[in-house]
């Protein structure tokens, strides 16, 4: 027990239900519960619990239930207990707070101050169980010459590009942050869904070679597990310069998560701490950027699409129109709610831009250079519906990269533990027996389920608008209307208040 | 027929089909009210060894020898291919738990007659109960070529 | 305050009609106007206006600026960023009919110019290019001036009224042209502005349009990368816009900007026989952001033919017709019946599926 910090939390057991099991204490990694065979009952260490629900999810009698401890300290506006307890800790060890997860913190979150429109009488809307409703899409550039054969026929002209069934993809986790099981499941959902997921900077695991047609692999800063088989098996390579809940910050994966496996797919050591540099040392500005993009299509004869993913950051929209000047098919931006593995909690709450900003801004730009067909645009972090979907795509948003809801289809209940490596849902861990938790066979089709849901979903609110394809609705702000939102808002984002007629 | 097959690979033993299984046979419709205070003796049995685990079940084998080791005629395989106990048949010889290679046929609490897994056909359920509360999908009721 | 248009989009509903004579020779507007007359319901009053094709033979190899003026200083400033950047070959009001019915008229004017060689030339801009920015130039910029026709041996004849007055108003039964599209509006969110009626033309294009469509501002947005500035707000607008770029600027068939906006579904593309599968799979990937979605039906005017396109739903009607060498495309097959009673041919094309009528000889 910390002389200083109390839990945050009470685990509260219901005597008059608990059948003593024991089922709560086998599945508890953070050794929460015991069993006192004296007096026959289970008792809880609270000290040690992060609030996952594995407990309270598997208890068959529903006895438990964790609850935010009313153990205060003297009310304070300005010193949280958060925050007095942030000051315990690091005063108790020396170090850098981490986190995991996106950002907690109460920032406006402008999807839920966007509304969406409807057709009414002069436009009819489109029954989408009746009539066609397209969420097929192609991602990549769009810039290409007419050119025609000696029949007169258009030739194909465009540079590669990905195509998706549903404007959703999975965003980058690695294979050492998250589980192979975790991986098994994305991958298989992947192709399920016809879209793609993306393996992060933790290399590929043999395994999955066979799903490559649905994984964009990434090139991270410090080129865990790249080579050319690496390459070649992918759809499409991303380069990763920035993670929306870490801009400015490389990526420590524990020694403690580098299994055998992780290490062999990483090609580094094992049990030794894996250190992504900040930067990327062969990049220092935009003109080498275009020196890697360029090499790793000669790398892959100019077959794949090259991602360039960067964090939202204030300067943002110079930076996209850079990246889209650099040969890059595709700009994937994470906005500052983006989840992570593990980051400096200070980093992680205080650093970045919301995604819906960085997204208008972005396209905006684009468009004012006359540059939007040179890239598509993917934005993340953090996308948390359908709804959130068909506003980033009206915003300008080709596709959605989905992170922290893909995990929660697995499971996961967001107690922003995964930098322990303990997770008992089987997602963030490489503890073989957590790991076994989660069963892809299970797992895959929840994701199916999610994605489907949400695939319905989208074709109902676009059906609504009259609009029967994803291409229409693009950067159709029109379809936008803020609430709650001050001028300068508006006009970051490129949309009128509601009530203001078309 | 559909058997239940464990997948060892998925198994967790956190031994919850043990308490759905008792608390399926109980004939009580609470489950607190069921098993609170009470030593279960469920008809499945996880086996924990380090890291592995396993829920032993009933195979319903298809030549079930703990049919042909019953003196009285208390052990039968139906039609549908469930091997099943008569409690009033059964004279509590127990030949049959020491003849199950697998140990699925156990002695009753009472000690006076054997006990087994039925596959939830006589208890109301309808369909195991193990399986449906299974978290992470290792016990599974289904139909395999090979196993007939 | 009611906006004016152009500061506030304006969708509206429509009827439109068209007539092509395939041999090229000529007729009046007046049929045109008994057409468009009897689809009177279909027009509130707020719009009304006529393409014609061929009716300036003795100046067909000049563009044919039509203009409104609201001030005598946007006249002034007007002429003269037009004689900074043509010769004027002729230049006078356009004559109109007073009528008690068409009130409010600007003042309106018509030009014949030729793009000043040496200016053309420093521009580093094909002709045409020179004289699309010149017109989208003005419209932007010029506040109450408007070019509302600008190709050659074709002129757009609109106000606000009902077509049938508007057709009366601009003496249209002295022009003779073979081909002729018509169009009265029915506009739901601003009332009427001169320069707002359709038809909206740029060089030698002019659309009639019939519906409201949803894809609007990514259309829209999507234009304004390429110098095309959506200063009405319409749908016609951005379609004449689409038109152009495709057709125009990239050198695609009008068959195939048909596949561009009206897109078909790609169920449907899946099922088509080879070129057609990969060729519109092609052009969809190339454009997205030109499928136009939500109700409209079309009648695009260009030099020597007609277009008729609906959307890929066909949720607004449109019937085509022929009789000998005249080919008619209208709304209701009434607007037909009543200039052609007894007609070879009539059908309706099935959504999403263009159909184009030329003259003899000539290939799109």
């Amino acid at each position: 027990m910390d002389l200083y910090i109390r839990p945050d939390y009470e685990v509260v057991r219901n005597t008059d239900r608990c059948i003593a099991c024991r089922v709560c204490e086998r599945q508890c990694a953070n050794e929460v519960h015991t069993f006192d065979p004296e007096t026959g009952k289970m008792r809880a260490d609270e000290s040690k619990c992060v609030n996952c629900h594995r407990c309270v999810s598997l208890c068959p009698t529903h006895a438990l239930k964790i609850v935010k401890t009313d153990n205060t300290y003297r009310e304070n506006a300005n010193w949280s207990a958060q925050t007095i307890n942030e000051v315990y800790r690091q005063a108790n060890t020396g170090g850098v707070l981490l986190s995991s997860m996106g950002n907690p913190k109460p920032f406006p979150v402008f999807w839920d101050k966007m509304l969406l429109n409807a057709s009414q009488v002069t436009n009819p809307p489109i029954d989408p169980l009746r009539e066609p409703m397209e969420t097929q899409l192609w991602l990549g550039k769009r810039t290409a010459k007419i050119e025609r054969d000696e029949k007169g026929l258009l030739k194909d002209t465009l540079a590669p590009q990905l195509k998706l069934s549903v404007p959703i993809l999975f965003s980058a986790m690695s294979y050492g942050s998250i589980s192979y099981n975790a991986h098994e499941s994305l991958a298989r959902a992947a192709e399920e869904l016809g879209t793609y997921y993306n393996t992060g900077e933790g290399g590929l695991h043999r395994d999955f070679y066979r799903y490559g047609k649905n994984t964009i692999v990434q090139v991270a800063s410090g080129r865990f597990g790249v080579h050319k088989e690496y390459l070649e098996t992918a759809a499409a390579i991303e380069i990763k310069m920035g993670q929306g809940a870490k801009p400015g910050i490389g990526g420590h994966l524990p020694g403690a998560k580098i299994s055998a496996d992780v290490s062999e797919t990483r090609m580094i050591p094992q049990g030794v701490d894996a250190i992504s540099p900040a930067p990327h040392h062969d990049i220092y500005s935009i003109e080498d950027l275009k020196q890697l993009v360029d090499s790793l299509k000669e790398a892959t004869e100019h077959k794949k699409p090259i991602i360039v993913k960067i964090a939202a950051v204030h300067n943002a929209a110079a930076i996209a129109s850079g990246i889209a000047r650099s040969g890059a098919d595709i700009i994937a931006i994470d906005g500052f709610r983006g989840g992570t593995g593990a980051a400096p909690t200070r980093i992680r709450d205080n650093v970045g831009i919301p995604i819906e900003m960085a997204l208008a801004q972005i396209d905006a730009r684009l468009r004012d250079e006359g540059i939007r067909d040179e890239v598509s645009i993917l934005v993340g972090g953090s996308i948390r519906s359908s709804a959130d979907v068909v506003k980033a795509i009206a915003l300008g948003a080709d596709a959605c990269y989905i992170g922290t809801a893909a995990l929660l289809a697995l499971g996961c209940h967001l107690c922003r533990s995964c930098h322990t490596g303990k997770c008992n849902w089987g997602i963030a861990t490489q503890r073989p027996d957590l790991v076994k938790r989660l069963n892809p066979d299970l797992a895959y089709k929840r994701l199916v389920n999610l994605v489907s849901a949400w695939k319905h979903e989208i074709e109902e609110i676009m059906g609504g608008m009259g609009i029967n394809s994803l291409e229409a609705l693009r950067g159709n702000r029109l379809m936008l209307r803020g609430i709650g939102l001050t001028d300068t808002e508006l006009r970051l984002l490129g949309i009128r208040y509601a009530g203001e007629s078309l | 027929m559909k058997r239940i097959y464990v997948k060892e690979e998925w198994c967790l033993g956190c031994h919850l089909c043990e308490y759905e299984c008792a608390f399926a046979n109980s004939g009580i419709a609470d489950m607190v009210k069921a098993l609170k205070g009470k030593t279960i003796h469920p008809n499945v049995h996880v086996e924990d060894c380090g890291d592995i685990h396993f829920a032993v079940n009933c195979r319903h084998c298809k030549d079930p020898i703990c049919v042909h080791s019953c003196i009285s005629g208390a052990l039968t395989k139906g039609e549908d291919g469930v091997v099943r106990i008569d409690r009033d048949k059964c004279v509590g010889c127990l030949t049959c738990v020491l003849v199950c290679p697998y140990g699925a046929v156990l002695p009753a609490p009472d000690g006076h007659a054997a006990m087994k897994c039925a596959l939830c056909t006589d208890n109301g359920r309808g369909e195991p109960n193990c399986v449906k509360y299974c978290p992470n999908g290792a016990i599974v009721f289904e139909e395999r070529e090979a196993a007939e | 305050m009611l906006q004016r248009e152009g500061e506030i989009r304006n969708p509206s509903g429509c009827a439109v009609t068209g007539v092509i004579d395939r041999s090229g020779k000529k007729m009046t507007g007046e049929s045109m106007i008994e057409a468009i007359a009897v689809m009177h319901d279909r027009s509130n009053g707020l719009g009304g206006g006529f393409a014609g094709y061929g009716i300036y033979p003795h100046y067909k190899d000049f563009y044919a600026f039509h203009l409104f003026y609201e001030t005598q200083k946007a006249q002034e400033e007007t002429e003269a960023f037009i004689r900074r950047h043509f010769e004027i070959v002729y230049s006078s009001e356009i004559q109109t009919r007073k009528l008690p019915t068409v009130k409010n008229e600007p003042v309106i004017f018509r030009y014949f110019l030729a793009p000043l060689p040496r200016k053309l030339a420093n521009s580093h801009l094909d002709e045409r290019e020179y004289v699309a920015r010149c017109v989208i130039r003005i419209n932007a910029e010029t506040t109450g001036a408007y070019v509302f026709s600008s190709g050659k041996n074709m002129g757009i004849f609109k106000g606000v009224g009902y077509p049938e007055d508007i057709g009366r108003f601009y003496r249209l039964e002295e022009y003779e042209g073979y081909a002729w599209t018509c169009h009265g509006r029915y506009p739901t969110n601003t009332p009427g502005w001169w320069g707002g009626a359709h038809p909206f033309g740029l060089l030698d294009l002019s659309v009639v349009h019939n519906g409201e469509i949803s894809s609007y501002d990514a259309n829209r947005r999507y234009m304004e990368m390429f110098g095309y500035r959506c200063t009405l707000q319409t749908d016609t607008e951005v379609i004449t816009y689409i038109v152009d770029y495709l057709h125009r600027r990239k050198g695609l068939t009008l068959q195939e900007v048909s596949r561009v906006i009206a897109a078909s579904f790609w169920s449907t593309i899946a099922r088509k026989e080879e070129p057609a599968r990969s060729q519109e799979t092609l052009l969809r990937r190339m454009f997205p952001s030109l499928l136009v979605t939500g109700p409209f039906s079309i009648i695009v005017g260009f030099e020597g033919g007609l277009l008729a396109l609906g959307d890929r739903l066909k949720l607004r009607s449109m019937v085509c017709a022929e009789k000998g060498d005249k080919a008619y495309i209208s709304s209701e097959e009434s607007a037909i019946r009543k200039i052609e009673p007894s007609l070879d041919k009539i059908y309706a094309p099935a959504g999403g599926e263009p159909v184009i009528y030329e003259l003899y000889g000539r290939r799109s």
